[in-house]
């Protein structure tokens, strides 16, 4: 039996504005427990709520960003349940009129194809807060912060277009990048900035039928999803066809010990009772707030990714890699500029500096190296003054902080030898002192002296500190061997 | 010093007959031996009474103070009052003290004004009788076995027991205005979002609105100058100008079209009572306004549809009530669902509990659009015949209350009984609208209220006609036996 | 309509309200009569009217989004059922 998977995602964006949704407290990350919950956030008898217009323009901007329509006129609805996280008991949030309506994302996928993956709608509503089970808490007590409640967040529902852990993760990671080219989400992951929802199902290849769906929630790594989807995929098709069925259920995927359970609960699935929140007015937008913000939206990756394959005649998949994660692409806009080679400047973001970042455990933000000292050293590459060599040795010096390119190749002599006469001497002097292997190479095939150049390399290389241009010992040493032919 | 109303009370201290301090020991004094008989008061503020008296007489001694300066009133008990206990009249709340004061109240400290206390109400706003409250009934001074009216019933009784000169309380389908009907006295209910809700204690988010109780309308116009205000923390909170309420009280009626609902005289409706609703609509033609018979043909429906909106969003309103962050947390919780559940059970009175399950049914997957869907609708309705009715008319009249005062119990087990007591008033917490209740009559000893009912923000038009009903009659002036 | 036993303790569940034995006849008794009232709405009709939830028609004001809310805990904290460094303590939920 052949299967198709079948997936959709929910995401929440926490929306990087100041304040909360509806109280003016601080959304600052890393307080002090309870430091930025005030009494609405607590929700204290008599406290009301107001709408964050910030929240708001955010919302619109992500709409716009998605082509999607804006609902001019949305309404938000009580969403009850009792959970400590949730102060008043229900969360305020949109059902039947969310603020932002149908639209759709492009992703881009190994292969090189591009596939539309819908998003049927995006709506606002309040985070909650958070509930610890484990620490320093009396016995058989769990704790409850509630400074994250309160925090304006979309929840941006997919159409289950997406057909493999593949088209989930680039799907996700679309969203990731156009929130932070948009300036409406800071994308810290780490920080619970976005978190996912996964809802898989599987059916015979062929079948119009959708299959019985899962879903794990609250993932907060796009590797974490991957794992969860591809270990979800195969415990359904087992049990399938070991001639079980799927249940409905929400489950929870912990990352660390790659475990995944069913999060049974003892009554049956919650009635949320939704209905309009009395304390809060429908949400009009007028046309012209719609048109101020489409002009001021800022530039979206797959457009970036078009300007930087046109501007910077990058390929189109350095561009994609690089516009798609908008902390890169500022970096390497940076590097491109101030060293006048957007092709090196590229392989160095995309290669030497993303692979320290990583090991680091570092973002583009928290680079030791700026962007402007790395078109410092790439500048010095593209105008032949070190070679590629020396480059890294000089990127790891400006990592550990011992200055500029400029500073470094002089503090270690580094300059790469390019004067013709200097390296003429050089080749001479290694020709000399190696008869033999120049014998080897006269008396060689021609098919065979490419290979023997090699040799001679090392020793001019050696002989120079690694100092000497490669490309120019190479044009000297080819010149001078074949005046001894 | 009691009989005194708040307008001849602001003469006094501006003329230096008597001061703040004075004025608020000598109702102190009276609560502490009368209130005992009434139960009117759950927590008296002495200290902090006598303590704004003095700063009051100090403001006052140098001139150009507001109205309110001085004034002792009470605050219905669900309004937050910083560092002083608000329960709502609940166990829930029995240990509830806001760091924080509700606008209502910001407005009367800011204008100087005394509080001498938080007044006893029915649990959570939800009833007509006072009968429901964790601090015990409160009784009518007028008649010590029966019912003041509720959920107001503690601000409506200390006022016709003349404990304050006036008092703050709120309506969500009657609760102002019923119970200062069966009290002898003049209650207003605002437009909604004429007065913040910020800090209020909400029943019924789309219904709730504050008011002020007093003898006189034009005390309660004095009042309402100082509770009304746009508050940016309430977004039902509207954005209008606030007129001063007593500059109007003197114009006259004639000429003015009262609209009277045949609905409101049909069956059901205490002989006594209408009798003196009619006598005080003659005694208003008799000055030169215009009687016209109305139809507000939706009237029926107004209880039933009242009956699923308020406890729909109270059930949510009160799931905040939760034993985490504030108020009543059972003992020795097993674990986080018994904390819950017992937390609730034992916080809440049997009413609170039926009408959270009553509002959960109604929102309940299946039920909402039979229950508050169509309610919702059907609100548009009674909207609409309000609307119909003042294309012809000025303002609306008829009886507050179906009868007066009824005794404790007599309600007791039928819930819908008691429902039908604000058969009168909801229509007008359905549709916004601003209504209010004076003294027109006494019937089997006791008092009987007469209903205006005025268009969107129209509050200064029905205050001056309650005030000229005021001149030519006495009923406000009556006073319980048992008081005077 | 009457209301079903099983109904109630849904309800009570739903709203977290620990019921009895005693006191489940007595409200399903009462709950069904304000519920016979409530059907009276089924008679109106309400053809082509829309659901609304406000008397007249306004739209919600939008806040500048600055700061003003400072740190609040220890007020509200002081009257806060049970806390430990700053957390709201509540019974662990058993699974």
């Amino acid at each position: 039996m052949s299967w198709e998977t079948v997936i959709g995602l929910e995401v929440h964006v926490q929306l990087a504005t100041k304040t909360k949704i509806f109280s003016a407290a601080s959304t600052a990350f890393g307080a002090t427990p309870n430091s930025q919950a005030c009494a609405i956030d607590l929700a204290m008898p008599g406290t009301l709520p107001v709408l964050n217009k910030q929240a708001v323009n955010y919302a619109i901007m992500f709409g716009l960003a998605i082509d999607a329509d804006i609902c001019q006129e949305s309404v938000f609805e009580r969403k009850n349940y009792f959970y400590p996280d949730l102060p008043k008991g229900y969360q305020t949030t949109q059902l039947e009129k969310p603020i932002v309506g149908r639209g759709s994302v492009t992703i881009q996928l190994a292969d090189g194809s591009e596939k539309a993956i819908g998003i049927h709608h995006a709506h606002l509503e309040e985070d909650a807060g958070k509930s610890t089970h484990e620490g320093n808490l009396p016995h058989g007590m769990s704790g409850v912060d509630l400074n994250r409640a309160g925090t304006p967040l979309i929840e941006i529902v997919s159409e289950p277009d997406m057909r493999s852990a593949e088209e989930a993760i680039a799907f996700a990671k679309k969203l990731h990048s156009i929130v932070t080219s948009i300036n409406i989400c800071d994308g810290e992951m780490s920080q619970g900035s976005m978190r996912f929802d996964v809802n898989v199902s599987v059916r015979p290849i062929g079948s119009s039928v959708l299959g019985t769906r899962t879903e794990t929630k609250n993932l907060n790594s796009f590797k974490f999803m991957e794992e969860a989807i591809e270990r979800e995929v195969e415990r359904q098709i087992d049990l399938i066809e070991d001639g079980g069925i799927v249940a409905q259920e929400t489950r929870l995927y912990n990352g660390d010990t790659k475990v995944a359970k069913s999060m049974r609960s003892k009554e049956e699935a919650n009635d949320y009772r939704y209905f309009p929140c009395p304390d809060l007015l429908p949400v009009l937008i007028s046309d012209a707030t719609i048109e101020e913000l489409r002009q001021a939206l800022p530039e979206l990756p797959d457009a970036r990714q078009k300007r930087f394959v046109s501007q910077y005649a990058l390929s189109d998949y350095d561009a994609n890699i690089i516009a798609n994660d908008s902390n890169m692409s500022a970096f390497f806009e940076v590097v491109a500029e101030g060293s006048n080679n957007a092709k090196l400047a590229a392989n160095w973001v995309m290669g030497e500096l993303s692979g320290a970042l990583n090991n680091a455990d570092l973002n583009f933000s928290g680079s030791p190296v700026s962007p402007q000292q790395l078109a410092g050293m790439v500048a010095r590459i593209e105008d032949n003054s070190i070679s590629g060599k020396m480059a890294k040795l000089v990127f790891e010096a400006m990592w550990k902080g011992e200055g500029t390119a400029d500073e470094i190749i002089q503090a270690k002599g580094l300059k790469q030898v390019s004067d013709s006469g200097a390296l003429e001497k050089i080749v001479a002097e290694v020709l000399d002192a190696n008869l033999a292997m120049v014998e080897d190479f006269i008396n060689s095939d021609e098919s065979k002296r490419k290979k023997k150049l090699g040799g001679f390399m090392g020793q001019i290389m050696k002989a120079s500190k690694g100092q000497a241009n490669p490309q120019q010992v190479n044009q000297i040493l080819l010149q001078k061997l074949n005046e001894l032919l | 010093m009691h009989n005194y109303t708040i307008a001849e009370l602001i003469k006094g201290l501006q003329n230096n007959e008597f001061s703040s301090v004075e004025l608020t020991q000598h109702f102190l004094d009276r609560i502490s031996q009368i209130n005992d008989d009434y139960n009117a008061i759950i927590t008296v503020t002495g200290e902090q009474a006598l303590n704004s008296a003095t700063l009051a007489d100090q403001r006052l001694s140098l001139g150009d103070a507001p109205a309110m300066c001085g004034i002792p009133i009470l605050h219905k008990d669900i309004f937050c009052t910083d560092g002083v206990r608000t329960s709502c009249g609940s166990k829930m709340l029995d240990n509830f003290i806001p760091p924080y004061n509700a606008t209502v109240v910001e407005n009367f400290a800011r204008d100087g004004a005394v509080m001498l206390g938080k007044t006893n109400m029915d649990e959570f706003a939800m009833g007509s009788s006072n009968e429901t409250s964790f601090y015990g009934p409160v009784k009518n001074p007028w008649a010590t076995d029966s019912v003041p009216g509720g959920s107001s019933g503690g601000s409506a009784a200390a006022i016709a027991a003349r404990l304050a000169p006036g008092a703050t309380a709120t309506d969500t389908g009657g609760s102002i205005r019923q119970p200062a009907a069966l009290c002898g006295i003049s209650g207003l209910k605002p437009t909604y979002g004429r007065v913040s809700r910020w800090g209020m204690i909400a029943f019924a988010s789309s219904l709730d609105q504050a008011g002020p109780m007093a003898r006189t309308a034009e005390d309660c116009a004095i009042l309402l100058n100082c509770m009304a205000s746009f508050d940016e923390k309430d977004s039902t909170s509207v954005d209008k100008n606030v007129p001063d309420y007593t500059a109007s009280l003197g114009n006259s009626v004639k000429g003015l079209k009262i609209g009277i609902p045949k609905e409101y005289f049909s069956e059901g409706l205490h002989p006594g009572t209408e009798m003196a609703v009619r006598k005080a609509l003659a005694d208003l033609e008799a000055q030169g306004a215009e009687l016209v018979e109305i139809s507000l043909p939706n009237s029926e429906l107004s209880v039933p549809a009242y009956y699923v909106i308020a406890p729909a969003e109270a059930s949510a309103n009160l799931s905040r009530f939760d034993g985490v962050k504030y108020g009543y947390r059972c003992e020795n919780p097993k674990d986080l669902h018994d904390m819950y559940c017992r937390s609730r059970a034992e916080g809440f009175g049997e009413e609170v509990q039926r009408r959270i399950l009553i509002g959960t049914y109604c929102l309940s997957a299946g039920y909402y659009d039979a229950y508050y869907g169509k309610a919702q609708q059907v609100r548009q309705l009674i909207q609409q015949d309000f609307s119909e009715a003042f294309k012809s008319v000025d303002l609306i009249m008829g009886p507050t209350c179906p009868s007066p005062a009824f005794k404790f119990g007599a309600k007791g087990d039928d819930p819908v009984a008691m429902y039908l007591e604000d058969i009168y008033t909801i229509a007008t917490n359905l549709a916004g609208l601003p209504g209010m209740s004076v003294p027109c009559g006494i019937v089997e000893d006791k008092p009987v209220g007469l209903q205006i009912i005025g268009n969107y923000f129209d509050e200064a038009r029905m205050l001056n006609v309650a005030h000229q009903f005021q001149q030519i009659t006495n009923w406000h002036q009556q006073t319980p036996e048992a008081i005077s | 309509m009457t209301i079903e036993r099983k109904e109630i303790e849904k309800l009570a569940t739903l709203s977290r309200l620990a019921i009895d034995e005693k006191t489940i006849a007595d409200v399903t008794g009462r709950l069904s009569s304000v519920l016979a009232l409530v059907d009276q709405l089924q008679s109106a009709n309400t053809d082509s009217l829309q659901e609304i939830s406000r008397p007249f028609h306004t739209s919600q004001r939008l806040r500048d989004d600055e700061v003003s809310e400072t740190d609040q805990r220890e007020a509200f904290q002081a009257i806060a059922p049970e806390t430990h460094n700053g957390l709201f303590t509540v019974p662990k939920m058993i699974e």
